[in-house]
């Protein structure tokens, strides 16, 4: 069985189907939950959503690249990364599963 | 933010809805990112982000503390990547 990919779509699928709000309503709060994520996210802030796992904000500091083609050395300029840490629950349900689809890898 | 903040944001921008169905709808959203994980789909979710899962496999380990080898089992491990528009984002004042 392929990996199937989901989508904002199926998000919104599952968000009609278990609360009683219209398709074009489900969509609109889908995009709002991701809103207001991504503007916390941008202020540089923590989204801690509790069995899931958070969304943190790393700073990086400037260092030096290469490219990795013509062997140039080129600075990378200091940015913002944000980086997803699954919670222990996650992680379990992921591994739990795994017992019963063959994986390639 | 945790998740009840994030609720009452959105419930405070639709006072039409209950409290209890924006939890509802934030958790419908969350376990459905967890249930495709869990069957080992992705989630892609444009502008934001995908989530993934990584297999690793098997490999014989070490205690750092006594040196013994330990075998350790393969594992799947969640994986995100940051999409294009919030890496974007995140990075308005200063380009590159």
């Amino acid at each position: 069985m392929p990996a199937q990919t989901i989508t904002r779509a199926d998000l919104c699928e599952a968000v009609y189907q278990k609360v009683g709000l219209s398709r074009t309503e489900s969509a609109a709060l889908v995009e709002l939950v991701l809103k207001e994520i991504t503007d916390c996210l941008e202020r540089g802030e923590t989204v801690k959503l509790s069995s899931f796992g958070s969304f943190v904000i790393r700073k990086k500091g400037e260092r030096i690249g290469r490219n990795p083609k013509t062997g140039k050395e080129v600075p990378i300029s200091p940015r913002r990364v944000m980086v997803f840490k699954p919670s222990a629950i996650l992680k379990q349900r992921i591994n739990s599963a795994e017992g019963h689809s063959g994986d390639q890898s | 933010m945790i998740k009840s903040e994030l609720v009452q944001h959105i419930a405070t921008q639709n006072p039409h809805l209950y409290q209890r169905d924006v939890e509802n709808i934030v958790n419908a959203i969350l376990n459905e990112i967890v249930a495709a994980l869990a069957r080992g789909d992705r989630v892609e979710l444009r502008g934001f982000g995908a989530f993934s899962v990584k297999h690793r496999p098997a490999r014989t380990g070490r205690n750092p503390r006594t040196g013994a080898h330990v075998s350790v089992e393969k594992k799947s491990v969640p994986f995100f990547k940051t999409g294009k528009e919030m890496r974007e984002r995140l990075n308005k004042d200063s380009p590159g």
